[in-house]
């Protein structure tokens, strides 16, 4: 397996550390005048999505992690894994609920979302930034408060729950943000 | 195509006044400017240093990692105090802080110690900023035990990788020896947190480097540090003038640099046998002139202090 050294740290580059695989986030290089220098480095630990602060000595090495995103299309979930399918080959990949976290309340049928392998196997899923989707349940909506604030919660198809204004209705469908969770604007039909 | 500087025109004005002022200011005080080689057939031994390897009809030179084994041949030869204004490199050292080729001014002052020659730092640097700066100045162990509760004179190897790992989370400090642990110390833990001018003196005497040791306390080496806001600016010592003694620390360097499994370096026999000779006691520094403008021009990375660097894209 290839590895890197620190002066070929980078952002964005997917490294192994303490057996997980790991994206570096921020790379600093110090060094103390006539001392030992050292990489301070900011990672995602790609499987917890947690980020850590890391030091190692300049000079040391680390094992590449074999990490690809892929842009695939979401099938369906059959209770345990959630499918996915790569368009130009149509190769199909199950991931687990570890894999899929907060995601799945983004996730619909035929939309396309960038599924991390990491070995080949999903280790991670990032829903498009943007997704519209129908109100399954809200309260009944108030006539003709179109302008003023004051919202109420939706659930959507997915079963997330979003805050909507007062005047959508079931069965109208909205276009949310996927990063905030926050609702964007109503979608004409 | 990116071809204009990366300094700003005011930062390159600014570089040449300065360079006049110091020009001036060392003039006053009679000092001699030298100019010596950037290329030499030796080079400084130090684990910590990379030197870049040039070759020129299969002949192995080195780019100077600082021009210091040459100015104190010219002490030697009788030059009297000198300084210049010089690039020196440093291979693999690329960051926001560090360029592989950079800007030294040094300078080397007869008969007088490490401790004089900080008043003669402080009296430069009010000039060049046109103020007169406030300028703290700690030892090396009251500065640990002061940010890291780190009394390096007496604490075990094991005691110190754990109190280490505890300051800075995320580092393997097994790897580290005592030195490095130190190193860890002052550049995570110490340096983010300094504020202002601050001299940092006697160092522990494994990092004496080119520093003579202190003759009442063998422990500590008479060597500074200045820093401003935790960016260090310059190196100084009471310079170590024994010739058995520095051939000494060469070899000892060769021998760190072998079980590091890094290549060990020739020594300079030519600053050898100018020590052998004798060369008057002196204390010398050497400032960054980079990092210099990015304090007095309040600059983000030194980058923006060189007129060009070349870097691989995206690193």
């Amino acid at each position: 397996m290839a590895s890197y050294s620190t002066n070929e740290f980078r952002s964005g580059l997917k490294v192994i550390i303490d057996d997980d695989p790991c994206s570096i986030i921020e790379n600093e290089f110090v060094k103390p005048g006539k001392g030992q220098a050292f990489n301070r480095v900011k990672i995602r630990n790609l499987k917890s999505g947690r980020v850590l602060d890391k030091t190692f000595k300049s000079g040391e090495s680390l094992e590449a992690a074999d990490v690809i995103e892929i842009d695939m299309q979401y099938l369906y979930n059959d209770g345990q894994f959630w499918h996915f399918m790569e368009p130009d080959s149509f190769e199909q990949h199950a991931a687990d609920a570890n894999a899929v976290g907060e995601s799945h309340l983004w996730l619909k049928a035929q939309d396309s979302c960038q599924v991390t392998l990491y070995n080949g196997d999903p280790i991670g899923v990032t829903p498009p930034n943007f997704v519209e989707l129908d109100i399954t349940d809200t309260d009944p909506g108030l006539k003709g408060d179109t302008a003023q604030g004051g919202t109420k919660p939706a659930t959507l198809e997915t079963g997330a729950i979003v805050k909507v204004p007062l005047f959508l209705e079931i069965g109208e469908v909205v276009r949310v943000d996927t990063r905030t969770g926050e609702y964007m604007s109503r979608v004409k039909k | 195509m990116q071809w204009q500087p990366s300094a700003s025109l005011e930062t390159i004005q600014k570089r040449a006044q300065i360079y006049q002022q110091v020009r001036a200011f060392f003039s006053a005080r009679e000092y001699l400017e030298v100019d010596t080689p950037l290329l030499s057939r030796a080079t400084n031994t130090d684990a910590q240093i990379v030197s870049i390897e040039v070759s020129n009809q299969r002949q192995q030179l080195f780019l100077q990692t600082s021009p210091e084994f040459a100015m104190k041949r010219l002490l030697a030869a009788g030059s009297g105090s000198i300084y210049q204004i010089c690039h020196a490199f440093r291979g693999a050292e690329t960051g926001r802080l560090h360029n592989t080729e950079f800007t030294l001014l040094e300078w080397y002052r007869v008969a007088y110690d490490y401790q004089a020659l900080m008043d003669e730092v402080e009296a430069l640097i009010d000039t060049l900023s046109d103020r007169s700066n406030s300028y703290r100045r700690i030892r090396y162990r009251d500065l640990l035990i002061e940010y890291a509760n780190v009394d390096f004179s007496n604490i075990q190897l094991s005691k110190l990788r754990e109190k280490s790992r505890e300051l800075v989370p995320g580092t393997d400090t097994d790897q580290l020896d005592f030195d490095q642990c130190l190193d860890l110390l002052l550049s995570m833990v110490v340096a983010p947190r300094l504020e202002g001018y601050v001299f940092v003196y006697d160092y522990p005497v494994s990092q004496a480097a080119l520093a003579r040791v202190n003759a009442t306390n063998p422990s500590i080496a008479e060597r500074f540090e200045l820093f401003h806001g935790g960016l260090e600016l310059a190196n100084g010592f009471s310079e170590l003038t024994d010739a058995r003694l520095q051939r000494r620390r060469f070899e000892n360097d060769n021998e760190l640099r072998v079980t590091r499994g890094l290549p060990s370096y020739p020594i300079d026999e030519h600053l050898l046998a100018a020590l052998e000779t004798g060369m008057p006691e002196c204390a010398g520094v050497a400032l960054g002139m980079d990092r210099l403008l990015m304090v007095l021009l309040k600059l983000d990375s030194i980058d923006q202090a060189i007129s060009f660097v070349d870097r691989v894209p995206g690193s």
